[in-house]
């Protein structure tokens, strides 16, 4: 049943955004943790989206062709390559012994738009599964 | 006298039955609405109809107890071809969110009406079967 399929895939969209939404509280909570080492630093996390494909077993026998994935899954939580921020704090408890302290290369701007794109895609995939429920209980009263 | 079910229901319920899978490949689209490297797909709606509607006119011959003469056979009717964007993002992917839901919207509208015709047709069927 096809339209019973729209729920997994609109569910397995809301887990990755919801997996989204948590590495941007994340990064957002630790954007001013500060570290006296380059390699103790907290550094920005991303998730990594791809398509979830179909496995061969799952596969309708006549419908090959018609089904192209099954969602969304999160790959993998990658750390940012961006350099981190280093400032001179010499009165800082955490300084290194030249007077830096190391600030996490968290991008506060870049985040907020993070978070605000994965709540409307969340929005949207709720959505969806609203309109699939509708259309699923109509069919539930076929011929009555 | 049999009643032929795929007589009295026409193409409607074929209808139905890929109204509900576009909705399932549109809620695809919109699922990887942002993984990147994702083609936005979609089914050709009108070529599989014909597919349907041809195979009335000139019926195929049927040897095996499996051979089907109708439809859904979007393996070769029509495969799910590639959508191209209007504008094309930096992550090659090809989903516009807002196109998807409008199409989303108006299959849900058309798997609606879909499903009025034959729920007609098994209104028809059940009063012939009453004779009331």
């Amino acid at each position: 049943m096809s339209l019973s399929n729209v729920f997994d895939i609109a569910g397995s969209a809301m887990t990755a955004q919801t997996v989204r939404l948590n590495t941007t509280a994340s990064n957002m909570a630790n954007a001013e943790s500060v570290s006296s080492s380059e390699d103790e630093t907290y550094r920005a996390r991303k998730p990594v989206f791809a398509l979830k494909a179909v496995q061969p077993e799952q596969m309708p026998e006549d419908y090959r062709s018609l089904v192209p994935g099954q969602g969304v899954q999160v790959e993998e939580i990658v750390e940012s390559e961006a350099p981190l921020r280093m400032a001179y704090e010499p009165n800082h408890p955490m300084a290194d012994e030249q007077g830096y302290v190391y600030y996490p290369n968290v991008n506060v701007v870049e985040e907020m738009a993070d978070m605000i794109s994965a709540s409307r895609s969340f929005q949207i995939n709720a959505d969806i599964m609203n309109t699939a429920k509708q259309m699923l209980q109509r069919t539930l009263t076929l011929g009555q | 006298m049999a009643i032929n079910f795929d007589s009295a229901l026409g193409v409607h319920d074929d209808a139905l039955a890929l109204r509900g899978r576009r909705a399932e490949v549109l809620a695809n689209n919109i699922a990887n609405a942002d993984t990147p490297n994702f083609k936005a797909r979609d089914v050709d709606f009108a070529a599989v109809l014909a597919g349907q509607l041809d195979s009335y006119e000139l019926p195929l011959e049927q040897t095996a107890v499996r051979h089907q003469d109708e439809f859904l056979s979007p393996d070769t009717a029509a495969d799910l071809l590639f959508r191209t964007p209007h504008q094309p993002s930096v992550d090659g992917n090809t989903v516009e969110l807002q196109e998807e839901m409008a199409r989303y919207t108006e299959n849900a509208i058309r798997y609606q009406a879909s499903f009025q015709f034959l729920n007609s047709k098994f209104k028809g069927l059940t009063s012939a079967i009453k004779g009331e």
